[in-house]
């Protein structure tokens, strides 16, 4: 009976395995990585990717499944949504990725919120993206913890790369009408500096030899001690020049990580960016010049580019509609408005997965990375070019 | 005095004509033209052709070889320049007129240039069953309203905005909180204003019989005669049938603005005769009557034979970004010469101006854009900008080019001439 058992396991198995190995040849091959490789050939293999060459290169084993391209590049690294926390409808309870009860929450986790079968997520793969770093959004001093995924569907375990990834801020006219207090920039700095302070005395209390003095678990300190500690990043929104700056002077201060993110006048603040070693998501291409971000040029990506400044667009957020950007899209017009065409690339793939942490993984068509890429018609950037294929951890996605 | 002005008019006379050579023409009234010739003078368009056409000796010629020549663009609508929402005094307001509270020198009329964007009709918001009076605006140099406005073959240089559906209804201050009660409210008023034509009418010979002026009603007699089209803010299926409904009863003459979910009844749409202004969002999703809005739509209606044109809803969707509504379209099944006529001529009859503006003709208003490449192509800019002979926009000057792509204090900090939108107000 056991027997049975296990040769009926096998059977069920041999379809999967057999499936497991795929090739895919493609006229252009964008490892981003590398060079790009034209007449190339990929083979996936247990969803890693097992081998990338030219055609002469590489040969494709017999039991392998063939898929034709004309474009290949690796699956999309979205370096800031908040897609799968604000759904696509908007209606209070579609839209998780705000709290207004308090302005500063840092224990609100990701994880708790991500909905899997969100039909934006969906939307995002479609077009490419494989990757996001999503969660808590803007609005709030610290509006909750982010988190990594893959856009496969699934069960939320199933899909997270990584479950906290950053603590999302805000500084700025966007936290202001949210709260009853902070109602001014001052008073915005002097409440998170304030909660930094009590997160420094939390964990040197929580060294104290005297375990009875040790005080009891706070999960905002906790989730704050980590940024203190260097184990998470701060993702901080902030796009004028002032609050670019008082993010910069924060993050000299408590000695933590620093991602400012917008930063639609980054490009005025190169040598600050630099001089302090500041990681940038920069606002989509397209988004609205209004409010805070009212001096953004759509030529910034291009501009810090020049400056070498390692640049990841992001789709970011949207009030209103679209309920998301699309990535693509917002590459391709940065290539537009100055960036050159392989830059705009790495900023929607092995920038941002190297921002995050994870270019072990994703972000380029390497060796031994996630089988996770994208098919195209024709060029990736141009709006008749369709989709012909997404992958993820060397399944197909669509086809 | 009348010296100056005679000199002034024979100088107009005389200006030079301006030939472009070399172009890929999208003249939209017939085949595209490879290698083009296009001439224009004294602010109209005088000759389209290929590149045996004679060029007058006197003309400026200027090298467009690898450029795409194509009518302005015609944005049915709007709501740049701040036109404001509609009052709140009342759901229906006919009487008031954007034309009242537009700023005709604001920074956002920069922004449509720089988009392609020749003719705008701006409208006040969907808040309302009737939220007032529309403008149709030329991108000229402004000073005063009367800079901007065109009047159309008509006699009227603007429609009359309504709206259906969730956002004008409040349910409070007289507003309807249904959607019965909305097209009872409609109807109510347009019943009124046949009965006050009635007696305009029996006053043509006797005008000691006409009835006291009527500023609410006065506006409504135009959309009566067929004068003043109305622009019918719509998205769901049955909401797009009930004002067709209304126009049908009433007999007005209407464009439907939005239209979310045309693709269901394209058929009954182009049945009905009535003209759909339609909106190209990227993503899905917003509020609950629009969750089924789709990127076939341009497609949908189109085949189905409705005279399908494009708008920004700006600030909904960006000025500068309109041309690509055309190349999302195709990519949903829209053919590209519908999708072309989409951004041209078909908004120029939605807004009785066809005569003069929506395709390069001789005769025309000589407004046009040079592109530096395919329309739809991503990587494609509007390069010049030209309304009625004059260029006013050039991406190789850099304080209009600032207008394309933003920066350091090109645009006002002050958002609210951009977001003044009631679709914004409700659903935040």
């Amino acid at each position: 009976m056991k027997n049975l058992y296990k040769i009926i396991g096998c059977l069920l198995l041999l379809p999967f395995v057999a499936q497991a190995q795929k090739a895919i040849k493609a006229e252009t091959i964008y490892t981003v990585s590398g060079e790009p490789i034209k007449n190339g050939v990929i083979l996936i293999k247990d969803g890693k990717i097992e081998k990338v060459g030219t055609a002469t290169s590489v040969s494709i084993p017999k039991n392998y499944e063939v898929v034709n391209a004309k474009v290949v590049t690796p699956g999309l690294v979205d370096a800031r949504s908040v897609v799968g926390l604000s759904g696509y409808l908007n209606i209070p309870t579609d839209q998780d990725q705000l709290e207004k009860s308090s302005p500063i929450q840092p224990e609100l986790r990701a994880i708790d919120a991500y909905n899997t079968e969100e039909k934006l997520v969906a939307f995002v793969r479609e077009n490419g993206v494989t990757t996001m770093h999503t969660g808590h959004g803007i609005g709030a001093l610290v509006s909750g913890q982010t988190m990594i995924v893959k856009t496969k569907p699934g069960k939320i375990d199933d899909v997270t790369m990584v479950p906290m990834e950053m603590l999302a801020m805000t500084i700025g006219t966007a936290v202001q009408g949210n709260f009853t207090s902070p109602g001014t920039k001052a008073k915005q700095i002097a409440m998170i500096r304030a909660e930094l302070i009590k997160a420094q005395n939390y964990m040197q209390k929580q060294n104290d030899k005297d375990s009875s003095k040790r005080p009891a678990t706070d999960l905002k300190y906790e989730a704050l001690s980590k940024l203190l500690k260097g184990e998470v990043k701060a993702l901080v929104t902030v796009n004028s020049m002032n609050d670019i700056m008082n993010a910069i002077r924060l993050a000299k201060e408590f000695k933590f990580k620093l991602v400012i993110d917008g930063a639609a006048e980054a490009y005025r603040m190169i040598d600050e960016i630099k001089a302090n070693n500041v990681e940038v998501i920069l606002h989509a291409t397209m988004a609205r010049n209004g409010s805070d971000m009212v001096n953004m040029t759509r030529e910034s990506a291009g501009i810090l580019n020049a400056a070498g400044i390692a640049v990841s667009i992001e789709t970011g957020f949207e009030g209103y509609v679209p309920k998301t950007h699309v990535l693509l899209y917002e590459a391709a017009l940065a290539v537009t408005y100055g960036m050159p065409y392989e830059a705009a690339l790495k900023a929607v793939t092995l920038n941002p997965a190297k921002l995050l942490g994870i270019d072990k993984k994703v972000g380029s068509i390497e060796k031994g990375k996630d089988a996770d890429m994208v098919l195209f018609d024709g060029d990736p950037f141009e709006y008749l070019t369709k989709i012909s294929g997404v992958m993820i951890d060397g399944q197909w996605m669509s086809k | 005095m009348p010296v100056a002005l005679f000199l002034c008019s024979v100088i107009y006379a005389q200006e030079k004509p301006v030939a472009f050579k070399g172009a890929l023409i999208y003249p939209i009234n017939g085949a595209p033209i490879q290698n083009g010739t296009f001439i224009v003078q004294n602010g109209k368009i005088v000759a389209v052709g290929d590149a045996s056409l004679k060029i007058p000796a006197d003309a400026t010629i200027s090298d467009a070889k690898g450029k795409v020549i194509m009518p302005g663009i015609v944005d049915t609508h709007s709501h740049l320049g701040g036109p404001e929402g509609g009052d709140n005094s009342a759901a229906l307001n006919p009487d008031t007129r954007a034309f009242d509270a537009i700023n005709p020198t604001s920074d956002g009329f920069k922004k449509a240039l720089s988009g392609g964007l020749t003719t705008l009709n701006i409208m006040p918001g969907s808040g309302h069953l009737m939220s007032g009076q529309t403008v149709y605006a030329k991108m000229r140099e402004a000073k005063v309203m009367e800079d901007l406005i065109i009047v159309n073959e008509k006699g009227v240089y603007g429609g009359m905005k309504m709206a259906n559906g969730t956002n004008p209804m409040r349910g409070t201050n007289g507003f309807p909180g249904t959607r019965a009660k909305s097209a009872a409210m409609d109807r109510e008023l347009f019943v009124k204003a046949q009965e006050y034509k009635t007696k305009i009418d029996k006053a043509i010979k006797d005008s000691t019989k006409l009835p006291e002026r009527d500023l609410r009603l006065e506006p409504l007699v135009e959309v009566l005669q067929g004068k003043r089209v109305v622009h019918f803010h719509t998205h769901k299926e049955n909401d797009i049938l009930t004002a067709i409904r209304i126009i049908k009863e009433f007999g007005i003459r209407a464009v439907l603005h939005h239209v979310s979910e045309g693709w269901k009844v394209p058929e009954e749409i182009a049945k009905a005769g009535v003209p759909c202004s339609i909106i190209v969002i990227e993503s899905p999703g917003g509020k609950l009557e629009t969750i089924d809005y789709s990127t076939t739509n341009g497609a949908a209606l189109s085949n189905a034979g409705v005279l399908t044109g494009f708008h920004t809803d700006d600030g909904v969707t960006d000025s500068r970004f309109l041309i690509r509504a055309a190349a999302m379209s195709v990519k949903a099944g829209m053919s590209k010469e519908k999708a072309l006529e989409a951004l041209t001529i078909n908004g120029a009859k939605m807004l009785d101006l066809s005569s003069r503006i929506g395709s390069l003709e001789k005769g025309k208003d000589a407004d046009f854009i040079i592109l530096s490449g395919d329309p739809f192509s991503v990587y494609t800019k509007v390069e010049q900008t030209w309304v009625e002979g004059k260029k006013r926009y050039d991406i190789k000057n850099p304080e209009d080019k600032a207008f394309l792509v933003g920066g350091y204090k090109v645009y006002s900090s002050d958002r609210a001439e951009y977001m003044n939108h009631d679709d914004e107000i409700s659903n935040q």
